[in-house]
């Protein structure tokens, strides 16, 4: 009987590894196989002939002189001067971030202790804002935009996408703040401070861990968008995203396609580092909102 | 907290939601009941030996000025929604009529462009958020048992595909997946076929960008199923395992209801992302075989000459599409406060 379960659950073991395995393979390929690809020429990473040319670079030898080349590199950032975008999305993620966290901390603060009906109401109303596909927002600003001559600014990017941000922000922080005991800024009320000096004193130095980890989603939003910078944003103040969708459409001669694939992972590189150092805050940002249901 | 305050709080956040959600949606309604200016025609009379002629031209300044000073157009009503490019109602009754069985008029108005986006994107949505949920238990489940030192590591590599941008991720499949890349190739050797394009058919390129998003949203279904799986009642699990449970059982019967409210909360999410899908079709270069509701906005907005009277109406649609989806929701949500308020 008690062999008979071992060996069951033998197998199990061995199958679940191997699904693990595959799908830690099916997640990290793709990203491998690109930057491995980014350092070689069109020619290889795009094979004719024979797809393992991208593992050895037959034709990256053959066309430098050497197995790896950073010409997708320099064809991106100096060529194309890529490093205009980065710095653009370096702007806008910064100030997006920045602000969404103080507008989402005073307003989730706000939600959680105040418990009056408007507030419950304001959090759905703020659900059905996050649920509101971005690109019918944008299509709502772009006239309006045009005629006051708000179009194509960084500014103007940076408002929208932190308004965009807002649901989800006041709506992480707002449980986060719920985790924080109601007698602490009771206690500073009941010795005289106002509501706001409590928060300032009391609340501020106890709340970054939850501002931290709400601020990295922050990050994942307005680093990540297409919809609003694509349509808002003029040539010269594109960030990285639109400006590889753009290289897209100028890049039908041969070997521009590689300026693609090395910007694609210039911009990936950033969201490895994230990932990296702030693993533990993304996955307890995850599950703060569904362990509260 | 007193009114007031509350009032100050709230105030920044709630200032931003309203001008650039809540207005904007009132802006969208508004441009979706107007349409541009026709052109200003001016009929000028000629008369020469043979008799008068008379003859229209188009005042381009007289059109110019108009459309400048009234960008917004002239008042159409409701005949944006029901014109071929979105609800199509003539065209549809049209079609109803001389139809050639219930095939051919499913065709037909698949042909439609609105359509043809709404077809796609409620096939993604409840296709693609089922299989998240399960792909997302199961490595979960898989994940759960692995020896603590590689949990780590292998936690990592699966939020991978989730944090990164959407654009970017489906274009690095999109260049593995061509004919010349390396899961085209592959692909066209498994099947002993050269000429085994996935961009070519439009029932090979929805699968693609099936596959793309599961592949980008089962890490999130895992790392809230494997936050829950910590919180598992070990004692009923040693419970049922003396009861002679097998594995399968238990997962059956103490792991899986123990999860459901994550369910729950994962499709509400995964429901309202998926019906935005967009970037992907943009990644895949998709739009000839497959197109999102979203997609079609972009496409209204990008085209040379912007359409924002029809780019407007479609995202009133949608959002009566997002408030359809999210209608069960909220009335529970509702329900339950309720309740709790007596």
């Amino acid at each position: 009987m008690s062999s008979a379960l071992n060996r069951s659950s033998r197998s199990a073991v061995i199958f679940s590894s191997a699904f693990v395995l595959l799908w830690v393979a099916v997640a990290s390929f793709p990203f491998i196989w690109t930057l491995w690809g980014s350092f070689k020429v069109q020619g290889d990473f795009f094979s004719k002939a024979d797809w393992r040319n991208a593992l050895w670079g037959t034709r990256t030898l053959i066309e430098t002189g050497a197995t790896f080349t950073g010409a997708g590199y320099d064809g991106a950032w100096i060529q194309e001067e890529f490093w205009r975008a980065a710095i653009n999305t370096l702007i806008v993620v910064f100030f997006t971030v920045i602000i969404s966290l103080t507008f989402g901390t005073l307003g989730g603060y706000a939600l959680a202790r105040s418990g009056r009906k408007y507030a419950f109401w304001l959090l759905m109303i703020a659900l059905v804002f996050r649920a509101m596909p971005h690109i019918t927002l944008v299509s709502g600003y772009l006239l309006p935009f045009f005629e006051w001559n708000l179009w194509g600014h960084l500014p103007t990017s940076i408002i929208v996408l932190v308004a965009i941000n807002q649901p989800f922000t006041l709506w992480m922080l707002h449980s986060f703040f719920l985790n924080i005991p109601k007698d602490l800024d009771e206690s500073a009320k009941v010795d005289g401070c106002t509501q706001f000096q409590a928060f300032r004193h009391v609340i501020i130095p106890v709340m970054w861990p939850g501002v931290i980890t709400t601020g990295l989603f922050s990050f994942l939003l307005a680093y990540n968008d297409f919809a609003v910078t694509s349509m808002l944003l003029s040539e010269e103040n594109r960030t990285m995203v639109p400006a590889i969708a753009g290289f897209l459409g100028s890049t039908l001669e041969e070997g521009n396609v590689m300026f693609a694939v090395a910007a694609v992972v210039s911009a990936t590189a950033p969201l490895f580092v994230l990932v990296m150092f702030f693993q533990r805050q993304i996955v307890s940002g995850l599950t703060a909102g569904a362990v509260k249901g | 907290m007193r009114h007031k305050t509350f009032f100050w709080f709230i105030l920044p956040s709630l200032a931003a939601m309203i001008l650039f959600i809540a207005l904007p949606l009132v802006s969208v309604v508004l441009q979706s009941l107007h349409i541009e200016h026709e052109q200003v025609i001016v009929v000028t009379e000629n008369c020469g030996p043979f008799g008068c002629t008379k003859e229209s031209s188009v005042d381009t300044e007289a059109t110019a000025q108009l459309r400048a000073e009234q960008p917004l157009g002239r008042f159409a009503g409701l005949s944006t929604y029901f014109d071929r490019g979105h609800l199509a109602t003539a065209e549809i009754s049209e079609a109803w009529r001389t139809r050639d069985g219930f095939g051919d008029f499913l065709s037909e108005l698949y042909n439609l462009p609105f359509y043809k986006a709404l077809a796609f994107t409620l096939t993604y949505t409840f296709l693609v958020t089922p299989l998240v949920i399960v792909l997302g238990l199961l490595i979960a489940l898989g994940v759960n048992r692995l020896p603590s030192l590689l949990k780590g590591p292998t936690i990592f590599v699966s939020l991978l595909p989730m944090i990164i941008t959407p654009l970017i991720g489906s274009l690095i499949l999109f260049w593995m997946i061509d004919a010349q890349g390396v899961i085209g190739k592959t692909l066209q050797w498994m099947f002993d076929d050269p000429e085994l394009s996935l961009k070519a058919s439009p029932a090979l390129t929805w699968i693609t960008l099936m596959v793309y998003g599961v592949w980008s949203s089962a890490p999130f279904a895992f790392v809230v199923f494997y936050a829950g799986l910590q919180t598992v009642n070990t004692d009923s699990l040693e419970a049922a395992m003396i009861d002679g449970a097998t594995r399968w059982q238990q997962i059956r019967y103490v792991v899986i209801p123990h999860l459901m409210p994550l369910v729950v909360f994962i499709s509400l999410i995964q429901l309202m992302d998926n019906f935005r899908v967009f970037e992907p079709i943009v990644g895949f270069s998709a739009q000839a075989n497959a197109t999102s509701l979203s997609y079609i906005i972009y496409a209204d907005m990008r085209s040379d000459l912007t359409r924002f009277n029809s780019a407007a109406a479609t995202s009133v649609l949608t959002v009566i599409g997002v408030a359809i989806l999210l209608t069960p929701v909220l009335l529970r949500t509702w329900r339950d406060f309720k309740g709790k308020a007596v």
